[in-house]
């Protein structure tokens, strides 16, 4: 059975429609990457899934007692509210000190329990969303642009570190990227949204479909090189103007 | 020992003090200031219906806080932001109580009572009143904590973890009611926000956890509540006021050492 699934999902924001009939489902242990433009509706999607967005119209089923771990896309802590790492990890109930020290370790950042969390640094940051993330054990790790701020090598880092997690736990994975190259190497599917579903599958089948080069234009062959690139380069010479496009 | 009136007046302090610590704490770090001012000053207008209808002043006070609050809550982002409809409903709330004391005559109506408080004359029922509301206010914040702290800090890591931020929002604008309606007699309407946000801001220099920050400012309360009322016997100035100038002074001396502490590192 799938661990969720979505099932002709619409939502909207006051009139206007951000998601038409968006059907979807997550399989345990799988690697999802949902990729597309600005206001493709990729955040409202996460939000639906989670709860925190009403569905217009469909509905989101989750698997009984599917245990979610969310990585948002922004925290802002209030310079006003004092909070080290460990209050912040422990803010679920039963976690224990251990708890928090294994899944910091699984993050990849270890002995920051006593640190404040406002004097983290960015990569600091995101990895102990991730550890927070991670401490109920999650069936499903949601992680919405969790690199967003980090440098090239950071976010490579972070991903390597997701798929390690998945290598370890066995936990599914649905993320939001904008990082077409790094994601689309780590993502057993990839899911192309533009408001619906445009394409969606492996990542050689999305980065080829006419949908996706509609969207992101072969400017993005470039860098997905890095994915294909025994068979697939050079290609954008050709198309100054599919640069734009990508952007 | 609840027959001086000293002694009834600083236990009343202790009381607000108490409650307002832990949802002063949550007024700041959600940046609800103005949204606690704006609830006070809404207040006076309850009391005004109170007086009308010849009800307890607890009650009307804590109907109207409540009514602004959730109003106010469901209005925001719409049409207009969040400050300015509290602008408006604020001051209008204010100056239509204002007025409508005014229509109140045959009673004689000591205003300045209400808008600086009047704690010295804390009765022994008021002191109930104080205490029952306090005690609610923390008991519901207590029980709440985890996912108050958690929508605080992010309303879609609330959601997943099976929260509804929305709710907890409402606990936060019912405990905001319930100390604004009790804090009136001891500070009066213009001066609750200020129990509510100095002594958690003077807190935060000195905490390194949320909880400790809410205790930390629960004593600061406690200790502005005693001292001030102590110097304005001893002075002979007016109780409130005196309370939130000691509150505010340790505001000072703590920032300063917040302020240090901070720069050697």
């Amino acid at each position: 059975m799938s661990l969720l699934s979505v099932e002709g999902l619409s939502v909207s924001y006051g009139a206007n429609p951000v998601l038409r009939n968006v059907s979807l489902a997550i399989e345990p242990g799988e690697i999802v990457t949902i990729v597309g433009p600005n206001g493709s509706g990729k955040t409202s999607l996460l939000k639906a899934i989670i709860g925190a967005a009403r569905p217009a119209s469909g509905r989101v089923s989750l698997k009984k007692g599917l245990k979610i771990g969310y990585v948002p896309q922004r925290l802002h802590i209030d310079q006003t509210l004092p909070i080290t790492v460990e209050r912040f990890l422990r803010l679920g109930e039963n976690v224990s000190r251990a708890d928090c020290k294994a899944a910091l370790e699984a993050a990849g950042v270890k002995d920051l329990l006593k640190r404040q969390m406002s004097q983290l640094s960015g990569g600091q940051f995101q990895r102990v969303l991730l550890a927070r993330a991670l401490i109920n054990r999650p069936d499903i790790l949601l992680l919405d642009e969790a690199t967003q701020g980090l440098d090239q090598l950071g976010s490579a880092a972070f991903y390597q570190q997701i798929e390690d997690v998945r290598r370890d736990t066995g936990c599914a994975v649905l993320m939001i990227s904008h990082e077409l190259h790094v994601v689309m190497s780590a993502s057993d599917r990839v899911v192309c949204l533009n408001g619906h579903v445009c394409c969606e599958g492996t990542p050689a089948v999305v980065a080829t479909a006419p949908e996706y080069r509609a969207l992101f234009g072969t400017g993005t062959g470039g860098a997905l090189a890095l994915y294909r690139h025994e068979h697939d380069h050079g290609h954008d010479h050709d198309h100054p103007q599919s640069h734009e496009a990508a952007k | 020992m609840f027959d001086d009136f000293m002694t009834r007046a600083t236990l009343a302090g202790i009381g607000v003090a108490f409650a307002a610590a832990p949802l002063g704490c949550f007024v700041v770090w959600r940046r609800m200031a103005y949204f606690g001012d704006a609830t006070a000053h809404a207040a006076i207008l309850g009391v005004a219906l109170s007086l009308a209808l010849e009800m307890s002043i607890f009650a009307g006070t804590m109907a109207v806080a409540l009514v602004m609050a959730v109003t106010v809550t469901l209005l925001a982002g719409r049409d207009y932001a969040m400050d300015t409809l509290l602008g408006v409903m604020a001051h209008a709330a204010l100056a239509f109580g204002l007025v409508a004391v005014s229509f109140l005559s045959g009673i004689r109506i000591d205003l300045m009572a209400y808008l600086f408080g009047d704690i010295l004359a804390v009765s022994r029922s008021d002191l109930l009143v104080i205490w029952g509301g306090a005690a609610l206010v923390v008991a519901l914040i207590a029980w709440r904590w985890s996912a108050l702290l958690t929508a605080t800090l992010n309303e879609e890591l609330a959601y997943a973890g099976g929260m509804d931020p929305k709710r907890e929002q409402l606990v936060l604008t019912l405990c905001l009611a319930i100390t604004v309606a009790v804090a009136i007699k001891v500070v009066g309407v213009l001066l609750i926000a200020a129990m509510l946000i100095i002594p958690a801001a003077a807190a935060r220099n000195l905490a390194q956890t949320p909880e400790a920050m809410a205790f930390i400012a629960a004593g600061i309360g406690g200790v502005s509540a005693t001292v001030g009322l102590r110097s304005a016997y001893l002075l002979d100035t007016p109780a409130g006021p005196s309370i939130v100038c000691v509150a505010a002074v340790i505001f000072a001396l703590l920032s300063l050492v917040g302020w240090r502490r901070r720069s050697a590192r």
